[in-house]
């Protein structure tokens, strides 16, 4: 069972600011029914444009409830420069501390306010520009690369904690160690080692590395997925695949293929493999 | 607070009477059974008196029954010893919706290069037996499907399935730890191999199971040490936990009929009031071949989690399919393999009764749940008033 403050639990049962604000001058909306989680805030100026009214409604688990509700108190009676200030720490606080496993409503909590800044100003947020890197959750990249930045993170589990990403199938794990990667390379200085070039392979070796590739590595991935995949041919660097069942009809194969199918193929047999699908 | 428990598919309470027949055993009559003394023999005799009253209870002979630690231990057993008595076969069936003691092995015996099947359920969380013999072939060495399913209580057709896996040369094991103690089981009129039960899930405590092994299987033990149950699981027995498990299965015999008929009415009190009371909800599985005692039920815009604290501020103990209280990000495996969508797989909740709950329990929580979910949905921005349609899944 999770260990809550009695600050989430007197938010969660005894929530302030419930609701949505009439004439709202800001909007905010983030999350979703799939995801298990989401927020809508809504926010009102007044003359001196300060915050004066500040609603949420919000569908999820206690921690989410809270953070929502720790939200609209910490922003009203604020500028709009004032309350961008605020981020998912500063919500942390004001709860008293949330489960690691929880850290990602108060990022809820953050990108909701961001949002709905954006809508009243009319801008768009970075993320929405944004790569997606977690196709489960809807996760970009600007988002995760936020989080570790705020947040000083340093491992896989933890950009989950906070943000979901790589949270479902799994996929998308190696992308988010890499901007990992980044962010801590840029912060420490720290030079990686480069890796040792690959030996160059036969191609019988090479035929052989990627179909045990495909079926030790890949296959069981997609397997969890409903999802599968065949080789079909291998043309020089050419890797020709077909995808089948629940990743033949998913929207995000192509990102399958040249995030996953391809960067593990080039990871573990040859770096200048390209993958392409064809349909059988 | 009164504590209302209806959390049994996750664990039960141990029987008082129990207790009271496991409690010499520990400072009392504390000898080995395998000693050559009278002091080591009386142990002996209650550990086998222990061992008829589970096969007992299941139809079994006293043989066929060897004691394990748990119903993971169990599992794990039967289905490693039929892929070590028969190498030469490479195939393993199972289903999508098996409790993690099936499913994660079954996952490890595909990293190991096992050819694995796991069957798909439709929407009820059924199997469909074209596509279970479709599936069973030659190669075929351990076909393992869970009785009872923990989650929905959705019971599978296992009788069936053996007989396929039979007719095709296949071992059949099924994982019953929530079947044995709340449905007639009879394994002499039966073509089941192997069967898994557990202690914690029919009144005994939790840290004993057993395995049911039909005379005549070729078998290889999973833990190998001492000569103890006829050698097929080394270790000092768990004499009063055998003791305990025997005695709970002999209240299980006798009162299985009549308790159930009686869970089973509270349960369906319990079902249809939710139903009628809460807009939006969805019954999860086959209503009809289900376990007479579990309801699983989904409040559609809600989140389960939300749902299970605020029961839990009433005294009630229930559980719940969302993503958010397993740790998990995505909800059950077995809601998901059932294609639940995801406006009602977040909000689900598992009711699952014993024998010790009462009708004035049943009440108290059709009182205190509707006000629960309508105070989450004036939360929600998903939730704009109950939306009329069939609500019941069957």
């Amino acid at each position: 069972m999770w260990v809550y403050t009695d600050k989430v639990r007197d938010l969660f049962n005894n929530p302030k600011n419930v609701g949505e604000v009439d004439d709202a001058d800001g909007v905010g909306e983030v999350g979703s029914l799939s995801c298990g989680d989401a927020l809508k805030l809504t926010f009102k100026l007044d003359e001196a444009g300060r915050i004066s009214d500040a609603k949420f409604q919000t569908f999820g688990c206690a921690s989410a409830i809270a953070s929502s509700s720790a939200l609209t108190e910490m922003i009203i009676g604020k500028t709009l420069e004032e309350a961008e200030k605020i981020t998912n720490q500063d919500i942390v606080e004001f709860l008293g501390g949330l489960p690691d496993k929880k850290m990602h409503c108060s990022v809820m909590g953050q990108e909701a306010l961001q949002a709905a800044i954006a809508n009243y100003r009319g801008e768009r947020l970075p993320k929405e520009d944004s790569e997606i890197v977690c196709e489960c959750f809807g996760v970009t990249q600007s988002e995760i690369l936020d989080a570790i930045n705020h947040n000083n993170l340093t491992t896989l589990e933890q950009v989950t904690d906070y943000t979901k990403a790589g949270g479902g199938c799994g996929t998308c794990h190696e992308r988010i160690e890499e901007l990992l990667q980044e962010v801590i390379g840029q912060v420490g200085a720290e030079h990686r080692p480069k890796e040792p070039a690959k030996p160059r392979l036969s191609n019988i070796q090479k035929m052989k590395l990627i179909e045990e590739t495909l079926e030790r590595e890949i296959q069981p991935n997609l397997e969890k997925d409903g999802g599968s995949i065949e080789l079909v041919d291998i043309i020089g660097e050419r890797v020709l695949v077909s995808l089948k069942g629940a990743c033949a009809t998913c929207a995000a194969s192509d990102i399958t293929l040249k995030h996953y199918v391809e960067s593990k193929l080039r990871e573990l047999v040859a770096d200048t493999l390209v993958v392409e699908e064809v349909a059988q | 607070m009164k504590t209302i428990y209806v959390d049994n598919n996750a664990t039960t309470r141990v029987a008082p009477e129990v207790v009271e027949e496991m409690s010499p055993y520990f400072s009392e009559f504390y000898g080995n059974p395998s000693s050559m003394h009278f002091f080591g023999g009386q142990v002996q005799r209650k550990v086998e008196e222990a061992r008829e009253r589970v096969a007992a209870l299941i139809g079994a002979r006293p043989e066929e029954i060897i004691f394990t630690s748990c119903g993971t231990e169990s599992d794990n057993t039967a289905i490693m010893s039929a892929l070590h008595s028969n190498p030469e076969k490479r195939h393993v069936v199972s289903s999508r919706v098996e409790h993690p003691a099936v499913k994660n092995l079954v996952a490890q015996l595909k990293r190991e290069d096992y050819r694995v099947t796991e069957l798909p359920v439709d929407s009820k969380g059924l199997v469909s037996m074209e596509e279970v013999a479709r599936t069973i072939t030659d190669d075929t060495a351990i076909v393992s499907v869970m009785w009872a399913n923990n989650e929905t209580g959705v019971l599978f057709p296992v009788e069936e399935i053996a007989g396929l896996a039979k007719s095709r040369g296949a071992l059949f094991h099924t994982d019953a730890v929530q079947a044995v103690g709340k449905l007639p089981v009879n394994m002499a009129e039966s073509q089941i191999d192997m069967v898994s039960i557990s202690g914690h899930k029919l009144h005994a405590p939790k840290g004993i199971g057993a395995l049911y092994l039909r005379r005549g299987t070729r078998f290889s033990p999973y833990i190998i040490g001492g000569h103890q149950e006829e050698g097929r699981r080394g270790g000092t027995e768990n004499v009063p936990y055998i003791i305990g498990l025997g005695k709970a299965c002999e209240i299980a015999a006798r009162s299985l009929e009549d308790e159930y008929l009686r869970v089973r009415s509270l349960r369906d009190k319990l079902e249809n009031g939710l139903l009628e009371k809460i807009p939006n909800s969805i019954i999860n599985g086959d209503r009809e071949q289900r376990l007479p005692n579990t309801v699983s039920i989904s409040f559609e815009y809600v989140e389960g989690e939300s749902i299970l604290l605020k029961l839990s501020d009433k005294g009630i103990c229930a559980s719940s399919g969302s993503a958010c209280t397993s740790g998990s990000l995505e909800p059950s495996h077995v809601l998901r393999a059932m294609g639940v969508p995801f406006t009602a797989a977040h909000g689900s909740i598992r009711f699952s009764l014993s024998v010790y709950n009462t009708e004035e329990e049943i009440n108290y929580i059709l009182e205190v749940t509707p006000p629960i979910i309508e105070e989450l949905r004036s939360i929600s921005p998903f939730w704009k008033g109950p939306v009329a349609r069939s609500c019941s899944a069957s």
